[in-house]
């Protein structure tokens, strides 16, 4: 296999990925696993730029890395008080329970990867249209159906809201 | 009109003829990383010596000027001094993220910064949805904030850190609107274009009273996205010492400082660009006289002199106008500004649909 620069750069982003991962979970701290976690989402959008498809990592970056890790980072500094946040000590039987898991997830990713035949791909080179993704986003045919999705969402933040209201005492 | 791909053309080639392909790019992408670099310090030192005589002014004093002509060299002995101060380390804080968040904020900063067209052929990050990338990058410098807040160990910095999150969230929103009303006039996202298609006039007049809306709109909120002017609580050194950095010394605290700075720039050229025609110059249509004439002058110029122009606008409204509280600037956020913007995408949309713009 010849190693070309695009090789090296996606060996490069996977490996920070792979590393970041793994601290997220190991890490004892819960403001450290919500940073690392960060790092693994810039490498996801990374790896979208280096496959030329610049929309889906401005989405990566601006609603996963500015907006789910800012909420992530907002709640903990909220609810958790400085000093405490280190994380209780795993028990034995919880550990081998987590480790099985694991491995059985690996197991069926790999199978499902590995038996898999993947159609040839057909996709061009080269950046997508905008106009191409919005009218994928906003139609009403075959294979356009965001809104729909979205309208549900709507329905997920009047319950997210109803909770609240719900859960106040006042 | 210069056109700067002539020079990146030049060096390109000149690049491919001494070394195999993939070293030429690999080498180009560390050139152009130096030359992003080198430009934002270069920047941020213009912009903290600007700040420094146009609040003199505003403050009835000369600002500095003792060190050569004008003061002009007092930045370098500021640089100088940041640059020698010892980093103090915290004890009792998380020494990781600690050293970490200036590093996280500057990351945003620069990010945004490369979406900047700064002439025809300069234009670093370039992607077909460019204005999307760029609010993307510049969302990226809060997280940095809240966990410099966090992992100082100190209530004011965390109080300082949970204000600028709040604060720099909801003006995003405001931001993005304004933005996006030009989006519905110009139907690219892509920088180089939106530029491209001011040539017979800034989007300022294209847009006429929509786009006047959403510019005032774009300089408040844009105001309050880097914690600037009358809306900078973060860091209100009356109630918070200095806000999220006050536990960092030396050239952690130097780095929070200049990225705020650049920020400003980044906002100001950003305006620029958007409603005030980036690197085009002034064009009449009809008037093909004065319109060649405008063309004599540099693209860069232009774009300088207009970027240059709204950091001055930006300044003297934070050195005139008292400072909010933190329920006035949410208040002022999201039951003022939001349903103005909102309403103002509708405006520029009913506009478009019915051609009523130039």
């Amino acid at each position: 296999m010849e190693l070309t620069l695009d090789l090296i750069v996606f060996l490069v982003l996977a490996a920070f990925i792979v590393v970041s991962a793994v601290l997220a979970v190991t890490t004892k701290r819960i403001l450290r696993a919500a940073t690392y976690l960060l790092f693994v989402l810039f490498g996801t959008a990374g790896i979208y730029f280096q496959l030329n498809y610049s929309f889906l990592g401005a989405v990566q970056l601006l609603i996963y890395a500015g907006g789910i890790t800012v909420l992530y980072v907002f709640s903990i500094l909220l609810t958790s008080s400085q000093g405490d946040d280190h994380a209780e000590k795993l028990k034995n039987s919880k550990m081998w329970a987590g480790l099985l898991t694991a491995g059985a997830g690996l197991v069926i990713c790999l199978f499902l990867t590995l038996k898999n035949r993947f159609v040839p791909s057909h996709f061009e080179h080269g950046e997508l249209e905008v106009s191409t993704i919005g009218h994928a986003l906003m139609g009403t045919e075959k294979y356009q159906y965001l809104l729909p999705f979205e309208a549900i969402s709507l329905l997920l933040l009047a319950c997210i809201v109803g909770g609240i209201l719900i859960a106040r005492k006042r | 009109m210069f056109d700067f791909s002539v020079v990146t053309n030049w060096v390109h080639d000149w690049l491919m003829s001494l070394m195999p392909a993939g070293l030429a790019v690999f080498v180009e992408c560390v050139l152009i990383g130096l030359g992003v670099l080198v430009l934002y310090a270069v920047i941020a030192m213009m912009m903290i010596f600007m700040e420094r005589k146009v609040c003199g002014a505003f403050q009835c004093r000369l600002g500095p000027n003792r060190v050569g002509p004008w003061g002009v060299f007092q930045l370098f002995a500021d640089v100088i001094k940041m640059l020698i101060k010892e980093i103090i380390a915290i004890r009792h804080s998380d020494r990781f993220l600690y050293n970490l968040a200036p590093y996280v904020v500057i990351l945003g900063s620069i990010l945004a910064f490369a979406c900047i067209p700064f002439n025809k052929g300069v234009e670093v990050l370039d992607f077909n949805v460019g204005i999307f990338f760029f609010m993307a990058a510049s969302s990226i410098g809060i997280v940095g904030i809240l966990l410099a807040g966090w992992s100082s160990n100190n209530k004011y910095s965390l109080i300082g850190a949970m204000r600028s999150g709040a604060q720099m969230i909801s003006y995003e929103l405001s931001v993005g609107l304004s933005i996006l009303t030009i989006v519905v006039l110009t139907d690219t996202m892509q920088f180089s274009e939106i530029v491209e298609r001011q040539a017979d006039g800034w989007f300022i007049f294209k847009g006429h009273i929509p786009a006047l809306i959403a510019f005032v709109v774009y300089l408040i909120a844009g105001n309050a996205e880097v914690n600037r002017g009358p809306f900078d609580l973060p860091e209100a050194e009356s109630e918070l010492t200095a806000g999220y950095h006050t536990e960092y010394s030396g050239m952690h605290f130097g780095l929070f400082y200049v990225a705020e700075f650049v920020n400003l720039f980044i906002v100001a050229s950003i305006a620029a660009t958007v409603f005030l025609g980036g690197w085009m110059p002034l064009h009449v249509p009809g008037w093909d006289g004065f319109n060649q004439a405008m063309d004599y002058i540099p693209g860069f110029i232009w774009f300088f002199a207009k970027a240059f122009f709204v950091v001055w606008l930006l300044m003297w409204i934070k050195w005139t106008f008292p400072r909010l509280r933190i329920d006035q600037i949410l208040h002022l956020e999201w039951k003022i500004l939001v349903p103005i913007g909102l309403a103002n995408l509708l405006l520029m949309t009913v506009c478009v649909v019915f051609g009523w713009h130039f």
